[in-house]
């Protein structure tokens, strides 16, 4: 096991790497903007004196270099600086807003990925069957249909029609759990409708891919029943590439939920990253993003981690 | 139609059909076959004979792509074509066992081999698992596995081919079957493995009175293993009969002409004197990362001489290879071409220095890009050495498809994919000419190939030799083939050289320890080979035989 722990320490510090350059592309990306936080802050009223005070005050006098390591040393320990729009700290308004990403997305996780998985199961023992036709059209559709698209039409069907759920996922405080996955239910579902497709389709290929093994065959002239040779000898030898598109989308569900958001008024921070950047919020734009990065660095790490961990050769080494 | 009690497994007029070109070819076209109770077949045959295919219809499956279109499979009194899929797959595991080619692919490598034994018991309620475990390491012990109590929590990729094809016997026996299907079960396998594998199987299958179908394209094997022999051809029966009277008299053309193939032999030549070798390998070590894997070799090859480098896999033979041409650059020792030093590593030597010594391969198959054109693998060698173009490198690769006796006309435009095995290997041969080296490194070229086909290659690859002067050192692992057309011998183990001199004297004792082990294990078409080996080395003592 301790070949698997250098493994996950050396990818942890390549991860760590990653996020450094991507914070100073990130920081060099909204230097490059036009205008500064100060002329946001002033907008309309600006003169050039004002302007400089402001700056001093905000530091914006110094070199970029050196903003960026006092924003980083900042990031570092969660001091993100202060929003330049509500002047409270960033942190504080990310914060909530974050976990509610989080929430939404784990909530459709916990939904999508098993249901993909079974499903692709299900569907690589039915392969060449009208049910396996049928799946395919069925989840080629929902991945080929925008997310707006597919939340408006259960908006339609599941709230307007029928009543059955919320339409708007808008959320007070001293909710129960329960009240909160009803409430959330339909911008959940539209997730989960985005990122199962994904998901069952690449559990079914990579099943099928194996299928023409020499262990495969050998299984089933030991006479093991179908569902069995597939799920016993073919998707333990599956979970590799499975679990890399499975992190994906667990990183897609946290950071490509804007239009979902949008369209259920669910405060997450898709909105909040929008709202920031329509409004010149620097500080909050910067923080998204390296959220952002390090969530799909983490995931795929854990996706690293996850194949290392299937695969025996290297649990066991010789 | 009244069974003999005696029959186990009777088939008739079987025909399977395979999808090919979006419609159904017949593949095996009527062959009968039966099989008494604890008799051992042998069936045999090159490949696309149809051996496995039939075999694989003992057990009522056919591959996916494939179909049994005719004919009555009857085991048992039950007749496998018209009952359902799930009756004949409770016979598979329980009743009709298969052994494959190659254990260390058809083992699932997410499973313990301990897991995978005790599946079908389980599944068919034989034994509990404990039980079933049991009789695992009882069987591993019979099978002379070391370490019979702990070999099986191993992962397939922890133990050595030939432990996992005992491995896979012993999975096999299980349930103890009436019939296992033995399907070229040591083909993989090294000489020194092989024979314990053969002996283990033997053994076994007299134990517990098994009928067996095996299925090889060594004759010599076969006629260890078997009771009868069916020959096959192209998915027809050529001839069956007891093994002695096969191997004494076979009657049809056919089965002769396979007899014959071992025939092939041309007369040892001596080292021509005043001239240096033209490829010399000196003391040389080399390593793959921290693992050493060549100690201390040394051999020289002579203009028109062939020095065949013979050992078990893991030997460094292709280490060495890969030393000759620069791939592996030495960590010390060198390599000497016409008595100039050669530069470690390809990437330093000169394009003079890179054309003098080519290669071939062992798969063809995998060895030619398959979306080039046979005009472009072979005229790009005669392009980058020779500096060819236009029109004279167009007849430099006419001449070598002439050389390699494949008609320039036809095979100029073609791909891989459209030519057979033995073409394929010709190609290969072709593209090594086309630089004009004086030295030439086959990497067990006809180990891959029908013995038809390799013989064919053989005889090639010595009148291109003749013609051209050419040096060769060849690597196999194959005795026979050094027989044939080997000058000197090289033999190797563990990454260094235990013996070497002139063919004559290497096959005529006193050998080298190590040596008489890989001569003796080489199966011979005397079916008591076996048994005499086996008792020469004390038959106690076969897994240590190999390890001397």
């Amino acid at each position: 096991m301790s070949g698997v722990l250098s493994i996950v320490l050396k990818r942890l510090g390549l991860g760590l790497l990653t996020l450094l350059i991507i914070s100073i592309l990130i920081f060099g990306a909204v230097e490059m903007l036009p205008g500064d936080m100060a002329e946001a802050v002033l907008g309309q009223g600006a003169t050039a004196e004002n302007l400089a005070a402001l700056r001093a005050q905000m530091g914006l006098d110094q070199p970029a270099p050196i903003r960026y390591l006092d924003w980083l040393s900042g990031a570092v320990v969660g001091d993100f600086g202060i929003s330049a729009v509500s002047g409270a700290s960033v942190a504080e308004t990310i914060g909530p807003r974050f976990r509610n990403t989080l929430f939404l997305a784990a909530y459709a996780a916990v939904i999508a990925v098993p249901v993909a998985i079974i499903l692709g199961v299900v569907v690589a023992l039915l392969r060449d069957t009208l049910f396996d036709r049928v799946a395919n059209v069925a989840t080629l559709t929902s991945i080929s249909s925008p997310e707006f698209f597919l939340g408006y039409i259960l908006i339609l069907y599941l709230s307007v029609k029928t009543g059955m759920f919320p339409a708007i996922a808008k959320l007070n405080d001293g909710m129960t759990f329960f009240e909160l996955l009803d409430r959330t239910f339909l911008p959940a579902l539209t997730m989960v409708l985005v990122v199962v497709a994904h998901m069952m389709r690449m559990t079914r290929a990579s099943i099928i891919n194996l299928l023409a093994s020499p262990y495969i065959e050998m299984a089933r002239l030991k006479g093991t029943p179908a569902w069995k040779v597939i799920v016993k000898h073919a998707l333990p030898n599956a979970w590799a590439p499975i679990i890399n598109v499975i992190a994906l989308n667990l990183a897609y569900l946290i950071t490509g939920v804007v239009l979902v958001e949008v369209v259920f008024v669910y405060p997450g921070i898709g909105q909040l990253l929008v709202d920031a950047v329509t409004k010149r919020d620097f500080p909050v734009v910067q923080a998204c993003c390296l959220i952002f990065a390090a969530t799909f660095i983490l995931l795929n790490l854990a996706a690293d981690v996850g194949a290392i961990l299937t695969n025996p050769r290297l649990r066991h080494p010789k | 139609m009244k069974q003999d009690q005696d029959v186990l497994l009777q088939i008739e007029d079987l025909r399977i059909e395979g999808y090919s070109d979006e419609k159904w070819i017949e593949i095996v076209h009527g062959v009968d076959l039966t099989l008494k109770r604890g008799q051992v077949m042998g069936l045999i045959g090159e490949s696309g004979a149809g051996k496995s295919t039939i075999g694989l219809a003992a057990m009522g499956f056919a591959r996916d792509g494939c179909r049994i279109s005719g004919g009555s499979i009857e085991f048992d009194g039950m007749e496998l074509t018209t009952t359902s899929e799930s009756d004949r797959r409770a016979l598979r595991g329980s009743r009709i066992a298969y052994v494959a080619q190659s254990a260390a692919a058809s083992f699932n490598p997410a499973h313990k081999l301990i897991d995978q034994h005790t599946e079908a018991p389980v599944h068919y309620r034989i034994r509990k698992r404990m039980e079933s475990q049991e009789d695992a390491m009882q069987l591993y012990e019979r099978l002379r596995l070391p370490n019979p109590q702990e070999i099986g929590f191993r992962y397939p990729h922890q133990v050595s081919g030939g432990q996992l094809q005992r491995a896979m016997t012993a999975m096999a026996m299980a349930c103890r079957p009436d019939l296992i299907i033995f399907d070229e079960p040591t083909t993989a396998l090294d000489v020194t493995t092989q024979i314990e594998v053969l002996a283990a199987i033997r053994d076994i299958v007299d134990q517990f009175n098994t009928a067996a179908i095996y299925i090889t394209h060594d004759l010599a094997v076969v006629a260890q293993m078997s009771d009868v022999i069916k020959v096959l051809l192209k998915g027809n029966e050529v001839e069956e009969a007891d093994t002695e009277t096969m191997l004494k008299s076979p009657k049809e053309d056919y089965t002769k002409s396979l007899w014959a193939v071992r025939s092939f032999q041309r007369d040892e030549k001596k080292r021509p004197e005043n001239t240096q070798p033209i490829m010399s390998v000196q003391n040389v070590d080399a390593a793959y990362g921290p693992v050493k894997v060549l100690q201390d070799v040394s051999f020289d090859v002579y203009p028109g001489m062939t020095v065949a480098v013979v050992g078990e896999s893991g030997s460094g033979k292709s280490t060495t290879a890969r030393c000759i041409t620069g791939l592996l650059p030495p960590t010390s020792g060198k390599i000497v071409a016409n008595g100039m030093e050669l530069p470690p590593s390809y990437k330093q030597r000169t394009k003079d220095q890179l054309r003098q010594a080519q290669m071939i391969y062992q798969m063809a198959d995998t060895a030619l890009n398959p979306k080039v054109r046979i005009c472009d693998i072979i005229g790009r060698p005669a392009a980058f050495y020779g500096g060819l173009k236009g029109t004279k490198l167009k007849s430099r690769v006419d001449e070598l498809l002439d050389l390699i006796e494949l008609e320039p006309s036809k095979y100029y435009h073609r791909y891989p994919p459209e030519l057979s095995g033995g073409q394929k290997q010709r190609i290969g041969i072709a593209r090594a000419l086309a630089a004009e080296p004086s030295f030439i490194i086959c990497d067990e070229v006809t180990s891959a190939l029908d013995q038809l086909v390799a013989e064919g290659i053989l005889k090639l690859l010595d009148r291109l030799q003749r013609e051209l002067n050419l040096a060769y050192m060849f690597i196999t692992h194959d005795l026979a083939t050094v027989r044939s057309i080997a000058d000197e011998v090289v033999v190797m183990k563990e990454g260094r050289v235990v013996e070497q001199g002139p063919k004559g004297e290497m096959f005529t004792p006193p050998h080298h320890p190590y040596t008489d082990l890989l001569l003796s294990s080489v199966p011979e078409m005397d079916p008591n080979w076996l048994t005499t080996v086996l008792e020469e080395r004390g038959v106690d003592n076969i897994g240590e035989a190999a390890n001397v």
